[in-house]
């Protein structure tokens, strides 16, 4: 029994969070020394690029599915609101006036997913499979199997290029902002306690004066917004906007966000873990590709992760309880009650 | 009405139950004759769900024995007392709604024809001689759902003694009735009594036992108090049985001043549920609301608190009328509810006892918008330490908490925000008798201290030794308002039963 101070604080910490963050650091050391090519600043350069995507849409899921929700549709608003992107541009619109106005288009498309859920009360799961179907084949209505392909150079060199030509890559500014907002909404706000309240128990959230509702339908709001920016930095990266773009990345984002410590069920997770389990899912991605893995054999990693991240957690319980048990059988009087 | 020379059919004898440290039921003994239909009355708690669930083979009796024609049987779950012969009515049935009238009742036990292919005309016919021998007159082909819970409950019982059920359990079958349904369902359960079944009738209602019953079983606190002949007892006596206890020192009310009208509650009404609800509370007064379980009390209080929406009425708090359906609009009224049902809807079990306790007040605590630098944890630990909760630290999950502590953290969490209206829904459920007299005595010291208290309880006792005034309800409306002074056991159970005082 750790009945001492020191052990019981370091069982606490030596969670899934401290674990995710060791093994992500663990990843990277073993890359970078095993996989030949990968701790070149160029590839490194190359691994932020790839992880933006799914950490911008980590950030919001991380809530979204802290309350006991899910979003499944971020992916194809991606896809829409670069295919819409495009068709802006295409009809000769200014840049600066379409991007805003494409975040905005994400906002709108969350609020939808927001709308059924709250309003019919539909499960999120069953809503945002419906419009993820829904959203991608809207961007496949608006621009059709082209590309648009010939946006200002200095917006697409901004996307892939780094801060006074040093390693860092432009596009990390707007993720750690983000990044920087969530940790302290989700942690350090009333509006991140009533989202772990709504999780873990929706009706004594409600009892507690929580708008479980209203709490929920911004949170798909975010989350589609976040979703609008993250196509614009997608079609600005690859210089195109194509209705396909993001296709499948739902999945990744997911997986790091189970890889990352949040219980699919809700009411349990941290952002430090997310963002290590972001950086993991990466960093394998990365350095299998180097090693020329094929992108099939990748969704094969992608999947494997996820369902260790939903398995092990799980394991962990029942062997807890199991030690819980056995405590309970040796002591026969409950210490506090 | 004596029947001592057959062998009963289903003995009950000595059994005994615990959960934890509750003594649900400590002896109790009766036997059930051929061909008897007998009552088991008792108040809220009194064990009469324990018994009911030991015979359907969901708990096993710590000790004593169940004995049915005479030999002693161990249920190891319900199949084996379906196959005893017992089966359990309960006051919603549980039908497949897809399934027809006539599957529900073969289910388990389809009739087969050649090729081991459910036999459907064999099926309904049988389902139509049964309706016959209870004399009533359902399409056995008609789906489940849809129909009256009356008509779910005929099924239920075709399906029992089509089964070869002797002994039927009814766990307050007339609940949810008209006066039309129970006079049917009577006659089915005389139909049956004539065929030499055993029927053990549990209902709150005196009017219905005495028109239906040979025998009376009255438990109290879990324990037996007396097996009788219908006809040696009067409603009076029984209640006197169910009900006789002693009050101790558990209740250290305050005389209390009542002070200027807190909250109003006007005409209130939710479809279905109750109506018609208009009651005041002053403060520094305890007001009680007794009556049985279901007869909308909880709902009421919840409504009033606006975690329910409601159909007509207004709430008014210090003569300001109170937004219906928010709850948050309550609270910055000054209320605050501690609801019944500690575990859904009173804690979130997983988060740690300093964020329950300050979950209502987190954007109260917050400045500029976050929460740091300990705010939290000192209030936690100021409201904590005043109900005099026992944790080993205030970022352990509440669920490792005993059951009287997480309810101290429940009535933390809302004394925090400082409350005028004070309404607490079954404070003492479940918790132990030393915290309930510390409840109890912080009920007192708030009414003191001038917050007007509305206290939900079905112990009466309780309800005796801590109100001002008791409000009775039943089945939705309120039907007494007794000052401390009229307020007695009896006095409250005949009003929530209906019946005149004699």
């Amino acid at each position: 029994m750790s009945d001492n101070p020191v052990a019981r604080r370091l069982s606490r910490v030596a969670g899934w969070d401290a674990a995710i963050i060791v093994v992500a650091i663990l990843a990277l050391v073993v890359a970078g020394g095993a996989v030949e090519n990968f701790a070149t600043t160029r590839n490194v350069g190359f691994l932020v690029l790839d992880l933006l995507p799914i950490a911008l849409l980590a950030l919001p899921m991380t809530l979204v599915i802290i309350t006991g929700e899910i979003d499944l549709s971020v992916a194809s608003t991606l896809g829409l609101t670069s295919a819409v992107l495009g068709s802006l541009w295409n009809s000769g619109m200014a840049i600066e006036t379409i991007i805003p106005l494409c975040v905005l288009l994400g906002a709108v498309l969350g609020a939808v997913n927001g709308v059924f859920v709250t309003v019919f009360r539909l499960p999120s799961l069953a809503v945002t499979i419906g419009t993820m179907a829904l959203f991608r084949g809207l961007a496949f209505v608006v621009l059709g199997d082209s590309a648009v392909a010939d946006f200002p150079a200095a917006f697409t060199g901004w996307a892939t290029g780094t801060i006074g030509d040093g390693p860092v890559p432009n596009v990390l500014v707007p993720l750690l902002v983000l990044a920087a907002v969530f940790v302290v909404v989700l942690h350090a706000t009333p509006v991140g306690r009533a989202v772990f309240a709504a999780g873990a128990s929706e009706q004594t959230a409600r009892f507690s004066g929580v708008r479980v509702d209203r709490l929920k339908f911004w949170l798909f709001v975010a989350s589609g917004a976040v979703a609008g920016l993250a196509g614009v930095l997608w079609t600005l990266r690859y210089s195109s906007a194509r209705a396909d773009n993001g296709f499948g990345l739902e999945l990744a984002v997911v997986a790091a966000v189970l890889l990352g410590g949040v219980s699919i069920f809700g009411g349990k997770g941290a952002m430090p873990g997310v963002l290590a389990g972001v950086l993991l899912l990466a960093t394998v991605q990365n350095a299998l590709r180097l090693e020329d893995v094929s992108n099939e054999a990748l969704n094969i990693v992608t999947g494997a992760l996820l369902i260790v991240s939903v398995l092990l957690p799980n394991i962990g319980r029942s062997v807890r309880a199991a030690t819980h048990r056995r405590r309970l059988r040796q002591s026969p009087t409950d210490p506090i009650s | 009405m004596e029947r001592q020379d057959s062998t009963p059919l289903l003995e009950v004898r000595d059994v005994t139950k615990s959960f934890g440290s509750v003594a649900a039921v400590r002896g109790c003994s009766f036997g059930l004759p051929p061909g008897e239909v007998h009552a088991l009355v008792g108040e809220n708690g009194a064990g009469k769900s324990t018994i009911v669930k030991m015979l359907a083979g969901v708990h096993r009796p710590d000790t004593g024995t169940l004995l049915v024609d005479g030999e002693p049987v161990e249920f190891g779950g319900p199949a084996d007392a379906m196959d005893a012969g017992i089966a359990v009515i309960y006051q919603e049935p549980t039908l497949f709604g897809d399934l027809s009238v006539a599957e529900n009742i073969a289910m388990g036990r389809q009739p087969r024809g050649r090729f081991g292919i459910i036999d459907r005309r064999r099926m309904r016919r049988t389902a139509t001689e049964l309706f016959a021998r209870l004399g009533v007159h359902l399409d056995p082909g008609r789906p489940a759902r849809g129909l009256s819970i009356a008509d779910q409950q005929i099924v239920e019982i075709a399906k029992a003694i089509g089964g070869r059920a002797r002994i039927l359990v009814m766990d307050e079958p007339t609940a949810a009735l008209s006066s039309v349904e129970v006079e049917r369902l009577f006659a089915v359960v005389r139909a049956l009594r004539e065929e030499g079944a055993a029927v053990l009738f549990i209902s709150h209602r005196f009017e219905e036992i005495t028109a239906l019953c040979d025998r009376v079983t009255i438990m109290r606190d879990g324990a037996h108090v007396s097996t009788d002949p219908l006809a040696d007892l009067t409603v009076e006596e029984m209640v006197r049985r169910m009900v006789g206890r002693d009050l101790d020192a558990l209740f250290p009310k305050q005389d209390v001043e009542p002070g200027a009208v807190v909250l109003e509650v006007d005409g209130l009404a939710r479809e279905g549920v109750f109506r018609d609800v208009t009651f005041e509370v002053r403060a520094g007064e305890i007001v009680a609301l007794a009556g049985l379980v279901g007869a909308g009390r909880s709902e009421v209080v919840q409504a009033v608190f606006g975690v329910d929406g409601r159909d007509a009425g207004t709430v008014r708090v210090n003569g300001k009328r109170v937004r219906p359906h928010s709850s948050r609009a309550a609270m910055a009224a000054g209320m605050a509810l501690v609801p019944e049902d500690r575990r859904q809807q009173g804690l979130v079990m997983d988060l740690s006892i300093q964020r329950n306790v300050t979950l209502p007040r987190s954007g109260a605590l917050a400045r500029f918008g976050l929460l740091g630098g300990g705010a939290e944890r000192r209030e936690a630990a100021h409201w904590t330490e005043r109900l005099r909760t026992r944790y080993g630290r205030l970022a352990d999950p509440v669920r490792t908490l005993s059951g009287g502590n997480q309810q101290k953290v429940v009535l933390a969490k809302w004394l925090a925000t400082a409350p005028r209206v004070l309404i607490v829904d079954e404070p003492t459920r479940g918790i132990d008798v030393g915290t309930k007299a510390e409840v109890h005595r912080l009920m007192s010291a708030l009414a003191a201290e001038g917050v007007a208290v509305l206290m939900v309880s079905s112990e009466l006792p309780e309800v005796l030794g801590m109100a001002d005034r008791v409000l009775v309800m039943r089945e939705g409306r309120l039907v007494a308002d007794l000052p401390r002074a009229e307020a007695t056991e009896e006095s409250i159970m005949l009003a929530a039963m209906g019946q005149e005082v004699a």
